[in-house]
């Protein structure tokens, strides 16, 4: 299945893809609209180290620990994308203390969780992170994994 | 503290309607230009330190930037430009000489410009590239001047070494040091696909890139930067370098802050070291000198790669090109006054040399006077900026056209001129890690490739306009030209007549 990958010798720690993410999760059409003088909550993130980046995003696990560890129910494999279902979701954040990516975070309101969907529910029609990135440094594709 | 007599050149003008205080800007701004207040949570910008390289206007999601010109201004003069002026403060501040990079950007006649090309109507028929056969690949190399059989009646096979190019188009010497790893694995890799060559430089071959040496052109230059027996053997062709069009006559200076890790191993110099090539070769003081070196590089590898010399154009090039032509060189390339650099002095950049359009003309008018033509095939670079330029330059008696400037702009410059700060924010004229990885070869492979083949299909259109069907029967096809605005004396040089004639 097609996933998200990121070569982490090609990012330059830009941060434009969790502005992407956040635009393109935010469902609105002009980017200032959306995102001025807000707090950004990104479903990728971008680690910063020693002349080291990489963005982290959900890698959509075969066997999600995340999935098996959900109390309600919320978290679902649906053709191979892990999904959320908000209205089932508590918010007790199990998902997020299991998760060994740290790719499972509290949405903006913090009583539910969110995660990468691969823009599959929003309008963006193909990951917003790979289209916006500059460098071709994430991409989507399938690796036969 | 001393007074600051500079008025930044550039003004960044930030919309803040639209500003979402990102950053992205900040990160991708190797000089610093742009900061970020957290109390006020909006973005600062220092333009004193702005060099206009676009990266932050190219990269900013909301195009909230524009970088403008400073229209801050002296007391104006015709006379003493703005240009002249801070030159002078800078002089007077520092006691160095200014330092410039890419090609000379001054006012200068751009010939080209001022030539025309001619296409068939009613009796004498096009032909449609789509449709019909078109041929874009040449030879480059010395041709045989008459043919010899055997006593059995076949032909005896001795032609010299030739290059074969699917494209009358290569990519220009530029060193590794001056540009990147990346940026030179996206010329080689460009130039396999494409079936053409790229050029070292004089700052030798990464071991990485002995794989394309096929098409790869290895240089040797008056500081003998890398140069050993594999290395002449790795590469298609040899060019000893003896002039470049954006400094004649001065030779070339690697800092020490570049010169760090694989490029001074490849270049076979201490780390650290400053890499001085000397203006001249001091083995080479006549043709004969040269003809000496051509013959020890062709005795190195056997007689089995045509050796290219390189020169700038200067004022008696038509006669240094004749000798040329006699001292054993396969291909001779010059290099015109607007070609580019690393880093030059900024008065030679802008004050030496001459057109290339004048140079190649008069270089192939006499080098065919002398009955020496086929000796040698002619290269011609220094400000090739598009296909119509090639279909020029090739009509004016040139066999094939380098590409530095060209490319490089495919690879994501934008010529701020700036390549001699070591700080490019484009990843290519730069050997900071992080500044490296911005170009993907992955990606400017591909940009170069699209560059080539778009060229290539307008070559053919405009080929087939005139009704020719390949490089070969537009070669010096003067009568394919007509110059417009030209007084006689550019005629006469450039051999061509006028509109209307």
């Amino acid at each position: 299945m097609k996933r998200v990958y990121v070569n982490e010798e090609w990012c330059l720690g830009c941060h434009l893809c969790e502005y992407n993410c956040a635009f393109a999760n935010s469902g609105e059409t002009y980017m200032p609209k959306a995102l001025k003088d807000q707090k950004i909550y990104p479903r990728i993130q971008v680690e910063e180290g020693d002349g080291v980046n990489f963005a982290v995003s959900c890698r959509h696990c075969e066997d999600p620990i995340c999935v098996k560890s959900c109390i309600t129910g919320a978290l679902s494999i649906d053709n191979g994308v892990i999904k959320v279902n908000t209205d089932k979701c508590v918010g007790c954040y199990t998902c997020i203390l299991v998760c060994p990516y740290g790719c499972v975070m509290p949405a903006s309101d913090g009583h539910v969780i969110q995660k990468c969907e691969l823009c599959t529910q929003n309008s963006c029609g193909e990951p917003a992170c790979v289209k916006g990135c500059p460098n071709q440094a994430i991409v989507y594709e399938d690796r036969g994994e | 503290m001393a007074i600051n007599y500079m008025v930044p050149e550039y003004e960044v003008v930030r919309d803040p309607q639209r500003c979402i205080a990102c950053r992205v800007c900040e990160r991708q701004c190797a000089n610093e230009v742009h900061s970020y207040d957290p109390e006020l949570n909006c973005m600062r910008s220092d333009e004193t330190k702005c060099v206009n390289c676009h990266r932050c206007v190219s990269l900013c999601p909301t195009h909230a930037l524009k970088i403008v010109k400073n229209n801050d201004t002296f007391k104006l003069n015709s006379n003493w430009s703005m240009q002249a002026i801070t030159e002078i403060y800078r002089e007077a501040d520092t006691g160095g000489m200014l330092l410039s990079s890419m090609g000379n950007p001054n006012d200068y006649p751009i010939y080209w410009d001022k030539m025309l090309i001619n296409a068939s109507q009613v009796t004498n028929p096009s032909i449609d590239p789509l449709r019909e056969p078109m041929e874009t690949r040449v030879y480059l190399g010395k041709k045989p001047d008459h043919v010899e059989r055997n006593s059995d009646g076949s032909l005896q096979i001795n032609t010299p070494p030739q290059l074969e190019l699917n494209v009358p188009i290569m990519f220009s010497a530029m060193s590794y040091g001056a540009i990147s790893y990346n940026a030179h694995e996206s010329l080689a890799r460009a130039a396999t696909e494409l079936n053409t060559y790229y050029n070292t430089g004089e700052g030798g071959l990464h071991k990485d890139f002995y794989q394309y040496g096929p098409h790869t052109i290895v240089q040797v230059a008056s500081g003998r930067f890398g140069v050993h027996k594999d290395y002449l053997n790795a590469g298609a062709a040899i060019e000893i370098k003896m002039g470049q069009g954006a400094k004649p006559g001065i030779g070339g200076h690697l800092p020490g802050t570049k010169s760090v890790g694989d490029v001074a191993r490849t270049r076979m110099i201490p780390e650290g070291s400053d890499a001085i090539s000397p203006a001249p070769h001091h083995d080479i003081y006549s043709i004969e000198d040269l003809r000496q070196l051509v013959y020890s590089l062709k005795e190195a590898t056997a007689y089995k790669k045509p050796i290219i010399v390189k020169i700038a154009a200067v004022h008696n090039v038509a006669a240094i090109a004749s000798g040329i032509a006699r001292s054993g060189a396969d291909i001779i390339a010059i290099d015109g006054f607007r070609g580019g650099t690393g880093a030059a002095p900024t008065r030679i950049r802008d004050n030496v040399g001459i057109p290339i359009e004048l140079a190649l003309a008069s270089v192939d008018r006499r080098l065919r006077e002398e009955g020496i033509r086929n000796n040698v095939s002619i290269v011609v670079g220094g400000s090739i900026r598009n296909s119509a330029d090639v279909v020029k330059a090739i009509a004016l008696g040139a066999d094939a056209v380098y590409i530095g400037t060209a490319a490089l702009i495919a690879l994501g410059c934008h010529l701020c001129r700036s390549c001699q700060t070591g700080k490019c924010n484009w990843g290519i004229a730069t050997q900071r890690p992080d500044l490296v990885k911005r170009l993907n070869p992955n990606v400017g492979y591909q940009r170069l490739v699209n560059l080539v083949n778009a060229w290539q299909h307008e070559i053919m259109e405009m080929m087939g306009g005139m009704g020719i069907n390949s490089i070969e029967a537009l070669k010096g096809n003067r009568l394919m030209l007509r110059g417009v605005g030209l007084n006689e004396k550019e005629l006469e040089i450039l051999g061509i007549k006028h509109a209307g004639e």
